[in-house]
């Protein structure tokens, strides 16, 4: 009784690893390939994301600044400076938490919709910079990335590979990478949320009082959790510059910032299995709406709309609170 | 010996109203001492400028003989002081037990690594909580709901809850504000026994309630306010028979 199953937590890795392994049974094509890997990369960004607003009940509409920041700083020092991919992502990393806790100590004294006003700003004057200095990252134009490489050895989605007597091409090699980071994105966060430190983060979403009163620093958790997400943000960031080979300020951009948050919500806050079908959802949907063409956005909003109306808490909180009553009626009602 | 909490001239003003003007009173440690005073007499105010919730127009809070009136909520905590709330403050998006193990937030200090890894110190440290929590669950009398939502859990419940959360963080005095507000008679006789058991255990309960039998009953001594000024201070045998009293009760 005391003691709860380690499973419980485990269940819905377990369930992710599944899927993540089980996707290269169904597709073949290059384009397909790209797509999931894509979407793995965006999701891991997606459940840092959903660590800051959906457990701390904070905001984020800048997230994407976070995103592009990482996602240039590794691609200028790998391009300009030459750097190996794994430090200029390190790096990269560590000067994006310094940029968050720096920007996060002021603005997360905010709440509402102030929060919400404050990190949309740090977000465009992030996307400004980034498109400005045209020396250093060309701009509106983009810059190309090279490819991401660990000791000397490059990951490329057009080379091939072989793995255990396998042969593996580099849109396979990268969707399982992508996958891996995924996983490990997962298992952090779901560490993370059950512990002293999660139950503090929580707690500033449930009742800022009561955790004061019971001696959590408010302010020192909003900040450290603004800063995790952010790190989330700018590792993933960096690893699709790679995987893309070419990035543009779009990746900072308010539409992508927008994207991120949308999929939080739509997926289930809080739920980080949840916030990744939300990712899946959000990337998918534009290709399947694709031939309706004109029609798409049509769709794709009212799709949202019907959605959010439907099921306000997101998508796998909704079915998992169905499921749970179908079960409780089976069961007879003798509980 | 000096007083645990010492309160001198404490005063706090909302523009023109007065909430709680000049009020000075000393809690001794292991007392169970109380507030009392009609509605509006400012007797949550003063727990609020206590626990560091509001910040005074003046005077000052000694805490163990150190001045805590610039100090955060959370500072305090860490100096031995918790509390419960009137509108209580349960966070709803979490269990039961995990409210109370928030409760033990300052006794689990864990690195951010040692918290990512899930390394061996954690679940050690996580096992103990869950294991103080269930007890202080039992031992308030909510010990059945251990990892039920806590939006699913009932008001009398929740409100042993928040007490069994205060406790998690081993105040040295802890401040219950109307914990009997709401619940019926014979729960009313359960917090009783509760509140006596914590003053057993030598912590100092403070409390704020309306309830005259309960507080007649287990006050060693009380405060009574009234328009925010200290009307009478004394055992519970002076209070009841001094006359400012009996007039600011029964009008006159």
């Amino acid at each position: 009784m005391i003691d709860r199953l380690p499973q419980f937590r485990l269940r819905g890795l377990v369930f992710l690893a599944i899927v993540v392994f089980s996707v290269p049974l169904f597709i073949s094509n290059p384009f397909h390939y790209g797509l999931a890997t894509q979407i793995a990369l965006i999701a891991g960004a997606v459940v840092g994301l959903n660590l800051l607003v959906g457990f701390a009940g904070q905001i984020s509409l800048g997230h994407a600044g976070f995103f592009g920041l990482g996602a240039y700083f590794s691609a200028i020092m790998t391009s300009t400076y030459g750097w190996s991919a794994i430090p200029a992502l390190v790096v990269g990393a560590i000067a994006v938490a310094i940029v968050a806790w720096v920007v996060g100590r002021p603005i997360l004294r905010l709440k509402g919709h102030y929060l919400s006003m404050a990190t949309l700003a740090v977000g465009f004057i992030i996307a400004i910079i980034l498109n400005n200095e045209r020396e250093t990252t060309g701009g509106p134009d983009g810059m190309p990335v090279p490819p991401f490489d660990v000791f000397g050895w490059e990951l490329s989605p057009f080379g091939q590979y072989s793995l255990f007597g396998l042969d593996i091409s580099g849109d396979l090699a990268w969707y399982l990478f992508a996958g891996i980071v995924l996983l490990v994105a997962v298992w952090l966060a779901q560490n993370l949320i059950d512990s002293p430190i999660g139950r503090a983060l929580r707690s500033v979403h449930g009742s800022e009082v009561a955790a004061s009163v019971v001696g959590v620093n408010t302010a020192k958790y909003k900040s450290l959790v603004f800063v995790i997400s952010a790190v989330y943000a700018s590792v993933m960031g960096a690893l699709y510059g790679h995987f893309q080979g070419f990035i543009t300020p779009s990746v900072a951009s308010f539409d992508f910032s927008i994207l991120l948050i949308t999929m939080v919500v739509l997926g289930g806050m809080g739920s980080t299995i949840g916030v990744i079908i939300g990712a899946v959802v959000l990337e998918l949907l534009p290709q399947v709406l694709a031939d309706f063409q004109e029609m798409e956005m049509v769709l794709f909003g009212l799709i949202l709309m019907l959605t959010m109306i439907f099921m306000p808490k997101g998508l796998l909180p909704t079915a998992a609170s169905f499921l749970a009553k179908r079960r409780s009626k089976s069961a007879g009602g003798d509980a | 010996m000096t007083a645990l909490v010492e309160v001198n001239n404490l005063s706090k003003a909302f523009g023109g109203v007065h909430a709680v003007e000049d009020v000075s009173f000393s809690v001794d440690a292991g007392q169970v001492y109380s507030v009392i005073g009609p509605n509006g007499a400012g007797k949550t105010t003063l727990f609020n400028l206590i626990t560091g919730l509001y910040v005074p127009t003046g005077g000052e809070v000694k805490l163990n003989g150190e001045s805590i009136a610039k100090l955060e909520p959370n500072q305090l905590a860490e100096r031995g002081m918790c509390r419960t709330f009137q509108q209580m403050q349960i966070c709803m998006n979490m269990t039961a037990i995990e409210n109370v193990m928030l409760g033990r937030h300052l006794t689990l200090k864990s690195s951010l690594l040692t918290t990512l890894f899930r390394l061996p110190a954690l679940t050690r440290g996580e096992k103990a909580a869950r294991e103080k929590s269930a007890e202080l669950m039992a031992f308030v009398g909510c010990g059945e709901y251990l990892d039920t939502e806590a939006s699913a859990m009932s008001y009398g419940a929740l409100k042993r809850l928040e007490i069994a959360r205060a406790l998690a963080a081993e105040p040295k005095v802890v401040l219950l504000d109307e914990p009997a507000a709401g619940l019926n008679a014979v729960e009313t006789a359960a917090l009783e026994d509760l509140i006596r058991k914590i003053a057993e255990q030598g912590i100092t309960v403070m409390l704020v309630e309306h309830d005259m039998k309960l507080v007649m009953g287990i006050s060693d001594r009380l405060l009574v306010l009234n328009y925010g000024r200290v009307l009478a201070e004394g055992t519970p045998e002076q209070i009841r028979e001094n006359p400012d009293v009996i007039a600011a009760y029964l009008g006159g």
